[in-house]
C-alpha cells in the first residue's frame, strides 16, 4: 500500500545556540489554556509540522522557523511563573506544530517541568514520528491527546498528506503502555462526518486501553486568515461549522461504546 | 390608610443572642453572634414562582417601552425629597416588597439640589419641562452644589475640565459612593436610631462652638430630620418602621425602605446598597425554622426586593451617558467572603441572590459583587462560577485583600471601593487622564487637541526622539501641577456637596464619627505604561506640527507590552500607580480625609480616548483606552493568565479605592463540557486572588452574539455584560461603546 512506501519523517536533530544550550523552535505560548488537556494549561505552541491538514488552525506553526529559537531554561523560567497556579489548576500542554518533530527538545522541557516544577503534564501529537522515541521518553507526559484525524486510510492522507498506520501503531503502543489519552477527532462536514467511519473509529478506540475521553472538535474557520497571510489557499473555505445535531450525533457514537465524549 | 398589621405578639429580637449590640448600634455584632455560615451546593434553591413571573413580565414590558424612548416618564413638577412623592406600585396586588423613587414605575424624579443647570437639561433631552415652582425656588431662594462648586472653581481647574485631562467630576449632581448601612432599620426600627443621634448630637456640645462642631451638630439634626422623614415615607406604604422588623418580609422591607429614602433623595453615579444578603438570612433562617416561611416564599420575597433594585432610575443628561454608558446606578450588593474568625460568610442568601439572575433572567443591576476568597466553601464558588458563564453578570473582587484592610463587615460602593458599613464613606473624585498628562509632559503643558496652553510654566521637549530620562523628568513634574489642580477641585467639589446636597438619610445611617476618604483616580495606565515602554526599549521619534507640538510619533523596534507578565513595562504600571498617589498625599484634602486612588475608567475610556491624540505606544488620537487597568486591547498576546498576572502586580496599597481588570472570554474557550469550564473558572479566580488580585469582571459572552445583539437589539433585552466596574445592558450602550467591547481582547481558543 502507499504509505508503506512513504518515508516516516525524522526527528529534528537536538539543536543548541552558541552558548551550548539546548534549544528549540517556539511559536508563541497561551498562559490561560482550557481546551488542550485537564484544567487550566500553559501552552506551548512549537514550530514545525510534516502534515498539512487541510482544516489546520495554525499554519503559520508548519515551518520550524516560523518559530523563535528559544532555550530550554527560559521556557521554564516563563512556566515556573504560573507553577504555583499550575499545580492545582492544570499544567503544561505542548503543542504545535507537531510537537514530536523537536522531541528531543521538548523532552528536555517534560523532564524539567515534571521533575522540577512538579506540574501536570501533557503531548498534543498526531503520533506520526512517535515510532523513532523509545517507551521511556514517555515517562515525563502524563498524558497525550492523541489527534487521530481520520480512520480511513486514504482518507487520512488525502486530509493531511501523510499516512494513518504510524499514528494507529502509536494508539496501540500508547495502550501497552496503559499511558492515559485523550482522543481528539476534528469533526468536518463531507471530511470526517461519514457514519460509517465514524463506527469504524470508534470501534477502534474502543479496542484501546487508558482512554479517559474523545473530544469531537467541530470544525471552525478562526484560522482561515493565516492562510491567506501565508498566500496559501484554504481548500475549507466554503465549509461549515457543524450544526448542533450532527456534532450531538458523532458524540453519540461514541458514547454508545461506553467513552467519555465531550 | 390601612396601616399592615404585624403579629403583636412577636418579639422582634426573640432568638437572637448577643448583647452588645443590643445596646448600641452594631450590626457586625449582631451578624457575627447570629448568622448561619452555608458550606452546600445550590441544590436547595428554587425557581420563580408564577406570581414573581407575572409581577415581573410587568417590569418587562415597561423596560421595553423605556428602551425606545430612553426615558419612560419624569416627575418634573416637583424636586425630589424622601417624602416628595405619594407611593407607588408595580401592581400593588402582585408586590410583597413594596415602594418605587417617585409615584409611578420608571418614572424619574429630579434631584434639584445637585444642579438645577443638569436636571433642565436632562429634561430637554428627553422633551419634559421643568416646573416653573421649581425653577423660582432656585432662582430666588436657593442655591446648588453645582452653582457652589463654580463659585470656586479656578481658571486651571476649568481648563482642565474642558481639556478633559480631568473627566467626570461629580459638580453637577450628586457624588454617590456613599453606603448607608440600611440594615440599621431592621435591625432597630427608626426611633432606636433617631435616639442615638441625638445621644450623638447632645455629646457635641462641650466646650467651644467651632466650625467642625457646628458643622457636625447642624448635620446631626439634618440627619435626625431625614429618619423622621423616613418613618413618613413608610407610612404612605401603610408601614409603620419605628419600630425593629419583626419577620424577614419585614425584615427585607424595612432594610430596602432605608435605601429607597437614599435614592429618593440622592442621585449619585453610584447608589450601592451595601452587603444585606446575609444579614437578611439570620431573619429568613428564623422564619423558616419557626415555619413561617419555606423555601419557595423566601426565594419569592428575594426575588421581589430584586426586582425593585432593577428599577432604580435616575434622570441623566446625554453627556453624562457618554461617559456612564448604560443607565448604570450601581445598586452594588456585596455578597460572600469570609469572617474573621474564619468562618465564611456565605450564607443560603448568598445564593438566593445569585439566583435572581435565573429566575428573572440576566440584568446588569442590582451590581452583584462577589467578595471572593479562596478560603470560601467549594460549593459556593462553583455556583458562583456557573453564574458568571452563563450570565456574565457577576464581578469578583478580592476578599482576601480587602479584609486585611477593612475588616469583615465592609461593602462595594460602585465598583470596586470598599468601605466599612455604616462606618466609612468616600469623596467620589472621578479620575484624571495619565496619558494626556504624559503629551502635556512632551508639549510643555499645550493640549495636543486643542493647541491651547492648560499647564503653565513648564517647557517642551524639542529632541527628534524622546529620550526615557527627559521624558520621565518632565512627566514626574507635569503630575505634580495634575495632582496640585486635581485636589482643588475635589476639595472644592465636596465641600459644596456637603453644604448644598447634603446625604441626609445615607448620613443618618452612619456613625457620627467615621473614616472619609478622598477618591482619587486614572484613566489611560496602560497607555501610559506602554508608551515609557516604547521610549525605553524602542526609540520613539517625534512628528511635530508647524507650532512644534508633537502630533505624532513613529516608533522603531519593538517594546515589552503591558499585559504579558512582563516586568520590564508591569513595573512602569507600578511606578505610575505608586508615583501618581504619592502626589496625590502631597496635598490638603477637604475635611482631613484620606487620600486613596482607583484605577477605574467604568466606560469613560471610550470618552478619554476620543479627548486624547496619538500617544508613543502606537494608539491613534481618539483611540478609545483599556478600561481600568487593562492591557490594551490585542497586546496581551499570552493568554488571560498572563494578563491577570500584569495587572495583579498593581499594588492595592497604593490603590485602595480598587483597581479594575475586565476580562472577556469565549465559552469554548473555558473548556470543553460546562463541568470543566466551572472548574477552569472557579481555579482561575483562585489563583488570581491567590496572586494578589484584586478585581475581575468576568464576561463569557461570543462575538456573535454582541455583533448580532448590535443589529437586533430587541431580541436581546437582557443581553448583559460586565464592563469596567459594572455591567450593562449591552444593547443600552452607544454604538462606539458597543464597538469598544466588542473590539476587546477575547481570548478565544484558535
Amino acid at each position: 500500500m502507499l504509505h508503506h512506501v512513504k518515508s516516516q519523517g525524522i526527528i529534528s536533530p537536538a539543536c543548541v545556540d552558541e552558548s551550548g544550550k539546548l534549544s528549540g523552535f517556539v511559536h508563541s505560548f497561551d498562559t490561560g489554556g482550557a481546551v488542550d488537556g485537564p484544567g487550566m494549561r500553559f501552552v506551548l505552541f512549537v514550530s514545525g509540522c510534516q502534515f498539512q491538514c487541510l482544516y489546520c488552525h495554525n499554519p503559520d506553526t508548519w515551518k520550524m522557523h516560523n518559530g523563535k529559537m528559544t532555550h530550554v531554561d527560559d521556557i521554564v523560567a516563563e512556566i515556573e511563573k504560573y507553577a504555583h497556579f499550575l499545580r492545582f489548576a492544570g499544567g503544561l500542554t505542548i503543542s504545535g506544530g507537531e510537537p514530536l518533530m523537536q522531541a528531543y527538545f521538548i523532552g528536555e522541557i517534560f523532564y524539567r517541568v515534571k521533575h522540577e516544577l512538579k506540574l501536570h503534564t501533557a503531548l498534543d501529537t498526531q503520533g506520526f514520528l512517535a515510532e523513532h522515541l523509545e517507551d521511556d521518553w514517555f515517562e515525563n507526559v502524563d498524558l497525550v491527546l492523541l489527534d487521530i484525524k481520520h480512520i480511513n486510510p486514504e482518507k487520512y492522507e488525502a486530509l493531511t498528506s501523510k499516512p494513518l498506520q504510524p499514528t494507529l501503531d502509536f494508539a496501540r503502543r500508547l495502550s501497552a503502555m496503559k499511558k492515559p489519552m485523550w482522543i481528539r477527532y476534528v469533526l468536518v462536514p463531507g471530511y470526517t462526518d461519514d457514519v460509517d467511519d465514524v463506527e469504524k473509529l470508534a470501534d477502534f478506540i474502543g479496542t484501546l486501553q487508558g482512554v479517559e475521553r474523545v473530544e469531537v472538535l467541530p470544525f471552525h474557520k478562526m484560522g482561515e486568515h493565516k492562510w491567506d497571510d501565508l498566500g496559501l489557499n484554504f481548500h475549507l473555505k466554503d465549509i461549515s461549522p457543524p450544526s448542533p445535531e450532527l456534532l450531538n450525533r458523532v458524540i453519540g457514537q461514541f458514547q454508545k461504546r461506553g467513552l467519555f465524549t465531550c | 390608610m390601612k396601616i399592615h398589621e404585624t403579629d403583636l405578639s412577636l418579639e422582634a429580637w426573640r432568638g437572637f443572642v448577643g448583647d452588645e449590640w443590643k445596646n448600641g448600634v452594631a450590626v457586625r455584632d449582631f451578624i457575627q453572634a447570629n448568622y448561619t455560615p452555608y458550606a452546600g451546593d445550590s441544590s436547595f434553591l428554587v425557581s420563580s414562582t408564577p406570581r414573581t413571573q407575572k409581577l415581573w413580565d410587568k417590569v418587562t414590558t415597561l423596560v421595553a417601552a423605556e428602551r425606545i424612548k430612553g426615558v419612560l416618564d419624569v416627575s418634573a413638577d416637583i424636586g425630589t425629597s424622601i417624602i416628595a412623592h405619594d407611593a407607588g406600585y408595580i401592581d400593588q396586588s402582585l408586590e410583597l416588597i413594596v415602594g418605587l423613587q417617585t409615584d409611578a414605575p420608571l418614572k424619574r424624579a429630579i434631584v434639584p439640589n445637585g444642579g438645577l443647570r443638569m436636571v433642565q437639561a436632562g429634561l430637554e433631552a428627553y422633551g419634559f419641562k421643568l416646573d416653573a415652582n421649581v425653577e423660582n425656588a432656585f432662582a430666588l431662594y436657593r442655591k446648588d452644589h453645582n452653582q457652589g462648586v463654580f463659585d470656586v472653581y479656578s481658571p486651571d481647574i476649568l481648563a482642565c475640565r474642558k481639556s478633559g485631562i480631568i473627566t467626570g467630576l461629580p459638580d453637577a449632581y450628586g457624588r454617590g459612593r456613599i453606603v448607608g448601612d440600611y440594615r440599621r432599620v431592621a435591625l432597630y426600627g427608626v426611633d432606636f436610631l433617631i435616639k442615638d443621634k441625638k445621644r450623638e448630637k447632645s455629646e457635641l456640645d462641650v466646650g467651644e462652638f467651632s466650625e467642625t462642631i457646628l458643622r457636625t451638630r447642624e448635620e446631626l439634626s439634618e440627619q435626625i430630620r431625614a429618619l423622621a422623614e423616613l418613618k413618613q415615607m413608610a407610612l404612605k406604604y401603610g408601614f409603620d418602621i419605628s419600630q425593629s422588623a419583626k419577620t424577614a418580609q419585614e425584615a427585607i422591607q424595612w432594610t430596602y425602605f432605608g435605601y429607597l429614602a437614599a435614592i429618593k433623595e440622592q442621585n449619585g453615579a453610584a447608589m450601592s446598597i451595601g452587603r444585606i444578603s446575609s444579614f437578611l438570612d439570620i431573619y429568613i433562617e428564623r422564619d423558616i425554622q419557626e415555619g413561617r416561611l419555606n423555601e419557595t416564599a423566601a426565594q419569592e420575597l428575594i426575588d421581589d426586593l430584586v426586582i425593585k433594585l432593577r428599577m432604580v432610575r435616575f434622570l441623566r443628561t446625554p453627556e453624562y451617558d457618554q461617559l456612564f454608558s448604560g443607565d448604570p446606578t450601581w445598586v452594588t450588593e456585596s455578597i460572600g467572603g469570609m469572617s474573621e474568625d474564619g468562618r465564611t460568610l456565605v450564607t443560603k442568601n448568598s445564593f438566593r441572590v445569585l439566583n435572581t439572575l435565573y429566575n428573572l433572567g440576566a440584568a446588569p443591576e442590582p451590581n452583584l459583587t462577589v467578595l471572593w476568597s479562596v478560603e470560601m466553601p467549594q460549593g459556593f464558588k462553583e455556583f458562583c462560577s456557573k453564574v458568571s458563564i452563563e450570565t456574565s453578570a457577576i464581578q469578583y473582587e478580592s476578599d482576601d485583600l480587602m479584609r486585611e484592610h477593612w475588616g469583615d463587615d465592609y461593602a462595594i460602593a460602585c465598583c470596586v471601593s470598599a468601605m466599612r458599613v455604616g462606618k466609612q464613606m468616600q469623596f467620589f473624585g472621578a479620575r484624571c487622564n495619565l496619558a494626556k498628562t504624559m503629551l502635556y509632559a512632551i508639549n510643555g503643558g499645550v493640549d495636543e487637541k486643542s493647541g491651547v496652553k492648560i499647564a503653565h510654566g513648564f517647557t517642551p521637549i524639542t529632541s527628534e526622539y524622546l529620550d526615557y530620562d527627559e521624558v520621565i523628568s518632565k512627566f514626574d513634574a507635569m503630575m505634580d501641577w495634575l495632582a496640585t489642580t486635581y485636589v482643588k477641585a475635589l476639595n472644592a467639589i465636596h465641600y459644596m456637596h456637603d453644604k448644598y446636597h447634603y446625604e441626609r438619610i445615607e448620613m443618618a445611617l452612619h456613625d457620627r464619627d467615621i473614616l472619609r476618604t478622598m477618591a482619587c483616580g486614572i484613566a489611560g495606565l496602560s497607555v501610559a505604561a506602554d508608551s515609557l515602554s516604547a521610549i525605553k526599549y524602542a526609540k520613539v521619534k517625534v512628528i511635530r506640527d508647524e507650532n512644534g507640538i508633537a502630533m505624532d510619533f513613529e516608533i522603531d523596534g519593538e517594546y515589552p507590552a503591558y499585559g504579558n507578565d512582563d516586568d520590564r513595562v508591569d513595573q512602569l504600571a507600578v511606578w505610575l500607580v505608586e508615583t501618581f498617589m504619592d502626589k496625590i498625599r502631597q496635598h490638603k484634602t477637604y475635611r482631613d480625609s484620606t487620600p486613596t486612588q482607583s484605577v477605574l475608567t467604568i466606560t469613560s475610556n471610550v470618552v478619554y480616548g476620543k479627548k486624547t491624540g496619538n500617544t508613543p505606544d502606537g494608539r491613534r488620537s481618539g483611540e478609545p483606552f483599556a478600561p481600568g487597568a487593562n492591557p490594551m486591547s490585542g497586546r496581551d498576546t499570552n493568554g488571560f493568565v498572563a494578563s491577570g498576572a500584569s495587572v495583579a502586580k498593581l499594588p492595592y496599597e497604593a490603590a485602595l479605592d480598587g483597581i479594575s481588570w475586565t476580562a472577556t472570554s469565549t465559552p469554548d474557550s473555558l473548556g470543553h463540557s460546562i463541568a470543566d469550564r466551572v472548574t477552569n473558572l472557579t481555579n482561575c479566580l483562585d489563583g488570581f486572588c491567590g496572586a494578589n488580585g484584586f478585581h475581575v469582571n468576568v464576561n463569557v459572552l461570543n462575538k456573535d452574539t454582541l455583533l448580532d445583539a448590535m443589529n437586533h437589539p430587541e431580541n436581546y433585552p437582557q443581553l448583559t455584560i460586565r464592563v469596567s466596574g459594572y455591567a450593562v445592558n449591552f444593547v443600552k450602550l452607544s454604538h462606539e461603546q458597543q464597538l469598544d467591547v466588542i473590539n476587546r481582547t477575547f481570548h478565544i481558543h484558535s
